[in-house]
């Protein structure tokens, strides 16, 4: 593995090796110890084109842990020319000698356009509506602490999946590791043919949480107001934020989780999200360091070399 | 009849060539005999007049000088992309000797003497014919309808907002039928507007994968039923251009069925690609219309085949590696397609899905009748601009290594069959 730009396209024997270096880490960091010579002497660059303070901190404290030297650069899209950005940042990126660099952009894709220019180990911490495997990587793990197994859980991902990069992830991660993944959010908010990415669609809050092992809650921008997506934040908590009321038709050890940063009383309710019955919103913060641990931990060892013999 | 009669040019023989002319129906083995710039004579086993110059062609096909009804220059204004010069260069290794080209440019042909100057640069190139289009709304901004009368008294051939759809019903239904009273085509770009908005990648799984926001494929539909009720309703002549969708067509072809006057062209890309082409983010494959399903695709070649459609254009549209190399969304739409519209049209009928006269036809006599102009014909006493191509030989088209200023082909590294030999403008070879 050269770059982590996607899920899609990773085995579930990849993902499984990533998760259990994670659970690793998890113990490790609530030990106290670190290992600060695993990324000794390695340069890890946050470049983020987006705001994002809590995916950039994790990846900063990740990288701390592990050792490593890590500069946090945020670039404001909209003070660079358009255009001149990405290339010209992965110029520069190549002349500092950078080993990983953590990427955030507003644009699907992103990420794989700066592969394919520098010389660094690519991270996607988040690109457009394309995907964020970080956030599947430690929702999973998060999921699999409490329930020791991905497989054949019913896993409810709830809310705008149009513009989100996490449901992408987390569909992908999922599925790969044969969950029964089902979705849940009003039509306009659905990206198209989604179903044939092997979950079930659902419009109804009740049917789609019905029997579920975990539900995940996504964030709704505000914009998707201004944008006639839907007609008011009221009306959509009503339908589709998540209560206990509605929580009720879960399994009633049901897991609750959310990406953060919340929209209290938009997509889900306080009672809710702070209910420690059911929410690991703040265990998925602390998995998230161990799994960026784990990522780069990962990336930054030499490639295998073949196998002697082997067929390349 | 352009002032490319070449007085003092040494007369050709193109000896043995299987000619078709599509206008004429004339297909079989022959000579031509170009002299003063003219077509003097067609027939079989012509002598060669003394200081002849004689073009073997034997399994080589000669036809009209190939007529692209879509393209944009670069210029004037974004000669960093192309100029009217590498047009010319990249037309003549294509086989096009008349190009219709699109008045989005900066600023944009929307006043007669920007129309008459795009022709006069089109002469000076001694190798293309320019037909510009003038513009339906000042600046191509979609609001105040431009000079349509002096446009076309200067010479516009047709009028087009280029790129860019004419989008409220009431301006489209002036167009059409204030157009009427001098002339020319309206040319949609057939795509709602409210629909297409901020959209990258035709909406369906692929995009959704990506995560990038969608176009519904209906919104070609959409606009082409609305457009084609105004025809019905001015009487005005609409055309509708790179057309990509089944629904679509299959509007257009109840349209041409009631008698309407309705005509369509597609482009390459939309009967030899499908959206997978897009796949990891290349975005030398990002076009507007954006590429479509596998369904979508085939119904364009069905289309071709069944008459539908009248012309397949170039859809020439520059774009330098800086408005490529972005991401997906931000990247500029559009794939440069002078020296492969030959090849790829002619890949249909390798395919079986037409013939070649068929193929000829769609890029010589179709886009021709479409814009009412004389060229795109082999007649006797006619201008000799011609195409001489040989059907079967090989070649790989490579982004890089393309004839002309544009390299943004979304066919790189596509092996195709049909090379061009030679083209010839008023009797003057211009490439091969």
């Amino acid at each position: 593995m050269r770059h982590l730009l996607a899920i899609e396209g990773l085995s579930p024997a990849t993902i499984g090796e990533l998760l259990n270096l994670a659970e690793s880490y998890a113990l490790l960091n609530r030990s106290g110890k670190t290992q600060r010579d695993v990324l000794r002497g390695r340069t890890l660059i946050n470049l983020f084109f987006e705001d994002s303070t809590r995916t950039r901190t994790s990846f900063e404290l990740a990288g701390k842990r592990l050792g490593a030297d890590v500069i946090n650069m945020s670039v404001s899209t909209s003070s660079v020319k358009k255009g001149e950005t990405l290339l010209d940042t992965a110029s520069t990126l190549n002349a500092m000698q950078c080993d990983l660099l953590v990427v955030r952009h507003d644009q699907s894709g992103a990420p794989n356009l700066l592969a394919q220019k520098v010389e660094a180990a690519v991270i996607n911490a988040g690109d457009g509506t394309h995907e964020h495997p970080t956030q599947a990587l430690l929702d999973a793990l998060t999921i699999r602490r409490h329930r020791g197994k991905l497989e054949g859980l019913v896993i409810a991902i709830c809310g705008d999946i149009g513009h989100s990069r996490v449901a992408r992830s987390n569909i992908h991660l999922l599925l790969a590791m044969g969950s029964t993944v089902r979705v849940v959010g009003p039509p306009t908010l659905m990206p198209a043919a989604i179903e044939e990415l092997g979950v079930t669609v659902f419009h109804d809050m009740a049917a789609g949480l019905a029997g579920a092992d975990v539900v995940m809650m996504l964030r709704l921008q505000k914009e998707r107001m201004t944008r006639n997506l839907i007609p008011s934040s009221r009306e959509y908590f009503r339908f589709f934020g998540l209560d206990a009321a509605k929580l009720a038709v879960a399994k009633p050890n049901a897991l609750v989780m959310h990406p953060g940063p919340m929209n209290r009383g938009v997509e889900i309710d306080s009672a809710v999200a702070d209910d420690p019955a059911h929410s690991v919103i703040r265990e998925q913060v602390e998995m998230g360091v161990a799994v960026r641990m784990a990522v780069l931990d990962r990336l930054s060892r030499p490639a295998v070399a073949p196998v002697k013999g082997a067929r390349r | 009849m352009d002032g490319m009669g070449a007085v003092g040019l040494r007369d050709t023989l193109i000896a043995g060539a299987r000619v078709i002319d599509p206008a004429s129906g004339f297909d079989g083995v022959a000579d031509v005999l170009v002299r003063g710039g003219l077509i003097a004579d067609i027939g079989p086993g012509l002598g060669a007049p003394e200081d002849a110059e004689v073009v073997r062609a034997e399994d080589a096909v000669l036809c009209p000088g190939l007529v692209d009804m879509r393209a944009e220059l670069g210029e004037p204004g974004r000669e960093y992309r192309e100029t009217i010069k590498s047009v010319a260069r990249g037309a003549a290794a294509g086989g096009i000797t008349t190009l219709a080209a699109l008045p989005d440019s900066l600023p944009a042909i929307d006043d007669p003497a920007l129309v008459r100057l795009l022709r006069a640069r089109g002469e000076e190139t001694g190798s293309l014919t320019i037909l510009p289009y003038g513009a339906v709304t000042r600046g191509c901004a979609g609001e105040q309808l431009a000079e349509l009368g002096l446009l076309r008294e200067a010479g516009a051939v047709g009028f087009t907002d280029g790129g860019r759809a004419i989008g409220p019903a009431r301006l489209m239904r002036l167009a059409l039928s204030y157009a009427r009273g001098f002339g020319g085509i309206v040319v949609q770009h057939p795509e709602d507007r409210s629909l297409a908005e901020g959209g990258a990648a035709t909406e369906g799984e692929l995009a959704t994968r990506l995560g990038l926001p969608g176009i519904p494929a209906a919104a070609e539909a959409i606009q082409v039923g609305r457009d084609i009720a105004l025809a019905r309703l001015t009487g005005g002549r609409l055309h509708f251009a790179h057309v990509s969708t089944a629904a679509a067509l299959d509007l257009i072809r109840r349209a041409k069925d009631e008698g309407l006057r309705v005509t369509c062209d597609t482009a390459p890309p939309y009967f030899d690609l499908n959206e997978i082409a897009i796949g990891e983010f290349r975005t030398y494959a990002k076009l507007s219309p954006p590429l479509r399903a596998e369904a979508d695709r085939r119904a364009v070649v069905a289309a071709l085949a069944d008459g539908t459609i009248d012309a397949v254009a170039s859809d020439h549209q520059p774009r330098d590696a800086d408005d490529k190399r972005l991401p997906f969304a931000e990247a500029s739409p559009g794939g440069a397609g002078l020296v492969t519209l030959l090849p790829i049209t002619l890949a249909q009928m390798h395919g079986g899905a037409i013939s070649l006269p068929r193929a000829i036809a769609l890029m010589t006599a179709g886009p021709a009748d479409v814009l009412g102009v004389a060229q795109g014909r082999l007649a006797k006493g006619g201008v000799a601009d011609l195409c001489l191509f040989h059907p079967d030989r090989a070649w790989q088209i490579e982004a890089g290594r393309m004839p002309g200023k544009a390299q943004n082909t979304p066919f790189d590294g596509r092996a195709v069959e049909g090379r061009v030999m030679g083209t010839w403008k008023a009797g003057r070879r211009v490439f091969g």
